[in-house]
């Protein structure tokens, strides 16, 4: 009896393994071939370390190109831009540039942070894998589009209260150091001055 | 005259470069600024205004551009970046 079961069971593994075998084949040469394509698309992507970086070279001397020497000045040495806002009437306001972070926009008088305008500039079309503008190719685009459309593109852009994505310590710091790079390239207008 | 785009991950390139008194070359220089605009991108002219103070005049068609403009800069148009708070 065991011996009939046990060559019953041995023969029905067979059957199956028969059946199986060229489905089992197809798999596993649909995967090889997956692997294969996979490993001549990251070859051919060949991943360039320094592409980000020369990217950003060319948006900066770019960036240098387009805004006031004092304005590239401030960029080069705090890492944002204040760009005057010229809607409405009353007390004058300005706006703080920084890349790929909302507008903040603040009454130079008093020091008051007004509201964030969180705005980006997607490129669809992702050429290099990512739509995310270099660093300075962002400011740029910001600023090109606060002094040429501001009503526009504070339309466009997303309103928040301070605080809601950049936070309220770090703008005051950023006024503070702002305050201080005028002030010293007030006291020395020849030479570059350096953030402290 | 330059046409340029600010790319991901490239920094800007030369769309289109050419001289506007020259009418083949302005011919070029406005199919490549239109196929700029139907792509949906915006488009601003680096100016200085007479005081010397350096901004961008957004321009929707060629014929708003300066003669004299030097460069025109496309770039994606804008989005909020964030979703909006709820009130």
């Amino acid at each position: 009896m065991a011996w009939a079961l046990g060559t019953t069971a041995l023969v029905l593994v067979v059957l199956v393994w028969e059946l199986s075998r060229p489905r089992l084949a197809l798999a596993v040469a649909q995967l090889r071939k997956r692997w294969a394509a996979r490993r001549r698309g990251a070859a051919q992507m060949g991943y360039d370390p320094g592409r980000e970086r020369r990217a950003e070279q060319r948006a900066r001397a770019l960036l240098s190109s387009c805004v006031d020497e004092q304005l590239w000045a401030m960029y080069r040495d705090l890492g944002f831009l204040r760009v005057w806002g010229g809607l409405g009437v009353g007390a004058a306001y300005a706006y703080l540039i920084y890349p790929h972070k909302p507008i903040v926009a603040y009454l130079p008088d008093t020091g008051e942070l007004l509201n964030e305008y969180c705005v980006a500039f997607p490129d669809q079309t992702k050429p290099y894998g990512s739509s995310r503008l270099p660093d300075s190719d962002d400011v740029l685009a910001k600023w090109m589009a606060l002094t040429g459309d501001e009503r526009r593109l504070v339309a466009d852009a997303n309103m928040h209260l301070p605080g809601r994505q950049i936070d309220p310590g770090m703008v005051r710091r950023d006024l503070a150091r702002l305050a201080r790079w005028e002030q010293q390239r007030v006291e020395h207008p020849a030479g570059s001055v350096r953030a402290a | 005259m330059k046409l340029l785009r600010l790319k991901p991950g490239h920094g800007e390139i030369v769309l289109a470069e050419g001289d506007v008194a020259v009418p083949e070359q302005e011919r070029e220089l406005i199919e490549a600024f239109r196929r700029e605009l139907d792509a949906g991108m915006w488009a601003a002219v680096p100016t200085e205004t007479p005081g010397g103070r350096r901004e961008a005049e957004m321009v929707k068609s060629f014929a708003e551009v300066p003669r004299d403009a030097e460069r025109v800069i496309f770039f994606p148009r804008a989005a909020g970046g964030a979703p909006r708070a709820t009130r």
